[in-house]
């Protein structure tokens, strides 16, 4: 008999029942059958480079079921073979025997190749879905970036994908041996005695429907038990995540309260969920059981009255015994493939993500002077919300330019655009007297050396993490730059020096010591432009006047662009840019703008005014 | 995870109840091949259709039996182990809000998040399977021997040859694919990483024009999950044509010596059959035995770091008994304290003494990782000092009740954590019974009437879980309220008007000193501005405290403290 055996291990549910996991985003959970259609087409085209695998899979499947479903036919002539004492037909059995060798040999080899095909369909598949994915990110629009929670993108690119490949792709050779098993049982059963096997096919609808009143009873507490689940992972996270604050306002024993409130009602839904999908087993073995013994009873009366072998009546109960099986099987695949056509659309959703425009054709180089211009630069995040209208800005070679203004006045917004994270609406930018729209958005970006204030390190050394921009380096610069950017003293006292890996939490780096390391990540490429945007505010002041000493001698004959928060580390800016509402409503040199007595005045002042108080 | 199981001594009945009807349900399973071989020995043989019929009814019988005792056994399976898992994680989270910062440090969030979910769940699901299958599946298997060797002694021998063959087959199987699941798992980790990095740190990537070095780097890790996987796959594709052909071949040799046996008389046509179903049933419980073998496994590791958790005790004790503290001056005193972070040998904040009055305001100023948070954590004992003293109120700290020490502090903590809540909510997080007019009071000092009341509902409004649905000087004002409402003894304000700009920042301290004009408060910065007027200035370097004075005197004796005042001056 062909059964599925699937380990635990292999599956991570065999007797764990299934569970729907409720859709996040993406839409709701049920697709329409035309989408689930296209959907579904569209996850085979992806697996068409490996088509002959599927197919391998689907022959396989197909002759190994039919050879396993002639074993207990086979298994019955032999039965007849042995009828009581010296009434055993050997040389018969032996024939038997070897027929039966061949079904088994065949049958095993095909259910092997079966395995390995879908396998390597399925791993391949959702390899290529992965990479395109990560294609996708790279050159995706960086609004979607800033907009989707990463926690989403990387749910779908390592959980999402899991499940189709085991929902959609394992699920579909076991649905289609499931199918074939169950057609070729009755197909057999009819063959032998028609009376019989009418018999068994009224009988199916009894399993269907118990497995169907089950799963419905249980896929409803299920999904009641999945968002108490969720409700409670909320807690937990909320209330452990902040434990210490817990503790600070002795709030314990009032967040136990609400932990066992919520854990109270888990446990009442945990009970019946849990009840329910355990039912699942003992209903289909007595349904099993109704049937083997309608089948025993009326195949003995057959037997009796001369019409079926008792080898025949053997055959029948050894259907009979594993006929339900498949049903069971069956449903589970299709709950999985529910979930597996959700979690596709999620995947495709990211594949489809409109990409940034392509660099192709234009201007691979372009020789950097440090002349920037703006031209009636318009732009907004949100179409209806204007930011920035009719910027203009001037910057000559060399000269320093300070960014200053409230926080969400469009600081971050101009460098944004600068970089060419986002395009422009209106207007232009140009580089060199180039329009930045006119060359690779590599050549632009390699023109800037960019600071953030939010450090980015990858899992990695620290001399990888500095290294990061540059191809070819030798050891001196790197320490160099290290030097430069004041990290060598403290990179030396971590316990492996350079060759310390960061973690990837940076647990075992100071926030300022990660912004350092950034810091000497840009002092190494020396690019003719910088983009300072709060660079230093994570750093203490003593250190970061030796910072911004450094950065003073970077930017010497570089055009810079610094956004800060602290006025007093940008008061030697060839031209401060007071930005207010997406507008620069002032601009000019310090002095001039403390004269001026408008926005920047009363900024500077309401910095500094506790100091004189 | 035997320590876990002392639970289960709450669910004696379902423990017991549950695995004796599925040993009935069992029992009657390995009957019915016996009934269905005497329909074929005798009532088929004898043409007796009455035979027949009673006969059938008997499966039919023992059929419904068992559903009707597989339903009770499931039903207290349901029960006890879910039951059990609501036991231990309140306690398990009770245990943990025991425990003090220290031992959460050292365990991390993360983990103990996993571990009261996840690993729990997988308890539940042993205990579950105990009562469902661990009786019932090597009991069908022995069984099924057994009767095999009732029927005859000498085909039996099949049995015995077959069974542990099966299981073999399935250890090794699963010996050899296991470890290749757990590099998986490690590569999948890694591509999940690559994506999170690649994710956050877009602007640099972008900016670095790395992109194709990324996708090199993420290729890389995806090719090494797929080629693992296909190469597990050769492995477990074994699994099912293995114990298919073992099986099966089992069958080919009860046909064969089975008809030997039947043809010296000592079995009948009707046994072989039932030779052939144990065959059957043996190989279903054996898949089983393996899963259970998985599942308890992994629930044994589970128990294991439940059980690490239960068995983390909190290093700082608390005492039973609160003192009758008496006012005896200064309000806190440091005696010449040194503290290590636990697993550090290095001193984070050593040798500092200090008296602080009634009603003063003390600066703490210095630069990064200069021990200033490490200090103030000191004093409501969120970890105990390991040289020297702290006293409040004339009393060691050691001697106060939890509750009775820190109901004396109001805390504004560097990060600004707000709850998923309403605005009253999260005030009242810190003093339970709060009234609207103390929390009105609250937000007012803190500055933040203004955008509260600007708010869609006002006090009432919700707040995201985080704070994110506010900015971040919002929710900055809403913590420093928070930490009013309960109207401490002692206020600490630790670096916490960052996100402020400078006018709000002295309005606020402006109203703090007009309004808790009794409270002590310590006000922790990196900005000479903010501390400037305090009663005390205390400098920290590198846990050191290299200065203590007021602003005048400090500025002309501590170096330290003139560098950072001159690096901000302008």
């Amino acid at each position: 008999m062909m059964s599925f055996i699937r380990l635990a291990i292999y599956t991570g549910k065999y007797v764990i029942p299934r569970r729907v996991d409720s859709v996040n985003f993406g839409g709701g959970g049920m697709n329409s059958y035309d989408e689930s259609n296209s959907i579904l087409k569209r996850l085979f085209s992806y697996a068409k480079p490996y088509r002959g695998f599927l197919i391998a899979a689907l022959i396989s499947s197909l002759i190994s079921v039919t050879l396993s479903l002639l074993i207990p036919i086979y298994i019955g002539r032999a039965v007849d073979y042995i009828i009581g004492p010296d009434e055993v037909n050997f040389p018969g059995i032996l024939d038997i025997i070897i027929y039966l060798a061949v079904f088994i040999g065949g049958s095993t080899i095909f259910q092997w190749l079966m395995s390995y095909s879908t396998n390597k369909i399925t791993f391949l598949t959702i390899k290529d879905l992965r990479s395109q994915v990560f294609n996708k990110l790279n050159i995706v629009h960086f609004e979607e970036i800033d907009r989707t929670p990463h926690g989403n993108i990387i749910n779908t690119m390592v959980n999402d994908v899991d499940i189709i490949s085991d929902g959609l792709l394992q699920g579909f050779t076991q649905l289609f041996s499931g199918i074939m098993t169950i057609l070729g049982t009755i197909g057999f059963m009819l063959s032998i005695n028609l009376g019989i096997g009418i018999m068994v096919v009224v009988l199916t609808p009894l399993s269907l429907f118990v497995a169907s009143f089950i799963a419905r009873r249980t896929y409803r507490k299920f999904s009641e038990q999945t968002e108490i689940r969720g409700e409670m992972g909320g807690l937990i996270e909320e209330l452990l995540g902040n434990q210490k604050l817990v503790k600070t306002f002795s709030y314990e024993d009032r967040a136990l309260e609400r932990f066992k409130e919520v854990n109270g009602r888990l446990h009442e839904v945990g009970v019946m969920a849990q009840f329910y999908s355990s039912l699942t087993n003992p209903s289909t073995r007595f349904v099993n059981g109704i049937v083997y013994a309608a089948v025993g009873i009326l195949g003995a009366f057959s037997a009796i009255s001369g019409r079926i072998t008792i080898g025949q009546l053997t055959s029948f109960l050894s259907y009979a015994n594993q006929y339900t099986k498949p049903f069971n099987e069956i449903s589970g695949v299709i709950t999985e493939l529910q979930s597996a056509l959700a979690s596709a659309k999620r995947v495709f959703a990211l594949i489809d993500l409109e990409p940034e425009s392509s660099d192709e054709g234009l201007l691979s180089s372009v020789e950097s002077d440090g002349r920037v211009k703006l031209t009636d630069v318009a732009f907004s995040y949100v179409k209806d919300k204007p930011l920035i209208e009719g910027l203009n800005i001037n910057v000559k070679p060399g000269s320093r330019i300070a960014i200053v203004g409230p926080t969400g006045s469009g600081k971050t917004t101009v460098i944004n655009l600068l970089m060419r994270f986002y395009d422009v609406d209106e207007g232009k930018i140009e580089v060199n007297g180039v329009d930045i729209k006119d060359m690779q958005r590599k050549a632009l970006r390699s023109m800037y050396g960019m600071v953030l204030q939010e450090t980015w390190l990858f899992e990695g050394t620290v001399r990888e993490n500095i290294a990061y921009g540059k191809e070819n380096f030798t050891e001196e610069e790197i320490v160099d730059a290290a030097k430069a950017a004041y990290a060598h003293s403290f990179i030396k006292r971590l316990p492996n020096g350079y060759e310390t890996i960061i973690t990837q939490d940076g647990g075992n780096l100071s926030q300022g010591q990660r912004q350092l390391l950034s810091i000497a990540r840009v002092m190494l490429l020396k690019p003719p432009m910088l983009i300072l945007d709060e660079a230093t505010s994570n750093i203490d002041t003593r250190t970061e006047i030796r910072i911004q000493k450094a950065f003073s001698k970077l930017m010497k004959g570089r055009t810079s662009f610094v956004v800060a928060h602290r006025l007093s580390t940008i008061r030697e800016s060839d031209a401060i840019l007071v930005m207010d509402q997406g507008k620069i409503i002032e601009q000019g040199s310090h002095e001039e703008l403390l004269r001026k007595e408008g926005f920047y005045h009363k900024l500077y002042h309401s910095q500094f005014s506790t100091n004189q108080s | 995870m035997l320590k876990l199981a002392r639970y289960l001594k709450y669910f004696k009945k379902e423990v017991t109840i549950g695995p004796f009807f599925k040993f009935l349900e069992a029992v009657f399973e390995l009957i019915v091949p016996l009934v269905m071989a005497s329909i074929i020995d005798i009532g088929i043989k004898n043409r007796d259709e009455t035979y027949v019929l009673q006969r059938g009814g008997i499966i039919l019988l023992l059929g419904f039996m068992g559903l009707i005792f597989a339903i009770i056994c499931q039903y207290s399976a349901a029960r006890a182990s879910q039951g059990f898992g609501t036991m231990v994680r309140n306690d398990l989270y009770k245990h943990i809000n025991t425990l003090s910062h220290g031992e959460l440090d050292s365990l991390g969030t993360d983990t103990l998040v996993t571990i009261l979910t996840n690993d729990i769940n997988q308890m539940q699901l042993a205990v579950a399977m105990l009562i469902r299958l661990v009786v019932r599946a090597p009991f069908l298997v022995i069984g099924a021997v057994v009767m095999s060797m009732i029927l005859d002694l000498k085909l039996s021998l099949i049995f015995l040859i077959v069974a542990p063959l099966v299981s073999i087959v399935i250890y090794l199987i699963m010996k050899l694919s296991v470890p290749y699941y757990r590099v998986r798992q490690r590569m999948l980790d890694k591509v999940s990483r690559i994506t999170r990095e690649n994710l956050s740190g877009a602007r640099v990537i972008r900016a670095f024009s790395k992109q194709e070095h990324e996708i090199r780097r993420f290729n890389e890790a995806n090719n090494e999950v797929a080629d693992i996987a296909i190469n597990v796959g050769k492995i477990s594709a074994f699994l099912n044509p293995a114990t298919f052909t073992i099986l099966n071949v089992a069958i080919l040799a009860i046909l064969w010596f089975g008809g030997i046996r039947v043809d010296v008389g000592s079995l009948t046509q009707g046994e072989v059959i039932a030779f052939v179903n144990y065959m059957t049933q043996i190989s279903v419980a054996l898949v089983v035995v393996a899963n259970l073998v998985v599942i308890f496994t992994k629930a044994s590791a589970s128990a294991r770091r439940i059980n690490k958790v239960f068995e983390t005790v909190s290093a700082v004790k608390e005492k039973d008994e609160d003192i009758n503290s008496n006012e005896i001056a200064p309000l806190v005193s440091l005696d010449n304290i040194s503290f290590a972070y636990p697993g550090s040998d290095e001193y984070a904040v050593e040798d500092i003494g200090l008296d602080i009055n009634d009603g003063e305001v003390i600066g703490i100023i210095g630069g990064t990782g200069s021990g200033k948070t490490t200090l103030i954590s000191l004093l409501p004992r969120f970890y105990d000092v390991d040289r020297g003293e702290i006293r409040i109120k004339g009393r060691p700290v050691s001697e106060y009740s939890f509750d009775g020490l820190r109901e004396l502090f109001g805390i504004v903590p560097q990060k600004a954590v707000l709850f998923s809540g309403s605005v009253s909510d999260n005030l009242r997080f810190s003093k339970r019974d709060a009234s609207i007019d103390e929390i009105k009071k609250a937000i007012e000092i803190a500055q933040a009437k203004d955008f509260v009341e600007r708010l869609s509902d006002g006090y009432d409004s919700h707040i995201s879980q985080g704070g994110r649905n506010l900015s971040g000087g919002q929710r900055q004002r809403l913590t420093i309220a928070r930490a009013l409402v309960r109207n401490p003894r002692i206020l600490i304000l630790d670096d916490s008007s960052s996100a402020l700009d400078y006018a709000t920042d002295a309005r606020l301290r402006e109203a703090i000193s007009r309004n808790c004009e009794d409270t002590t408060v310590i006000m922790v910065s990196q900005r000479a501005s903010a501390v400037k007027n305090a009663d005390q200035i205390i400098v920290l370097e590198d846990g050191k405290m290299v200065g203590k004075g007021k602003h005048d005197e400090l500025y002309k004796t501590c170096n330290i403290y003139r560098e950072i005042c001159d690096s901000q001056e302008s």
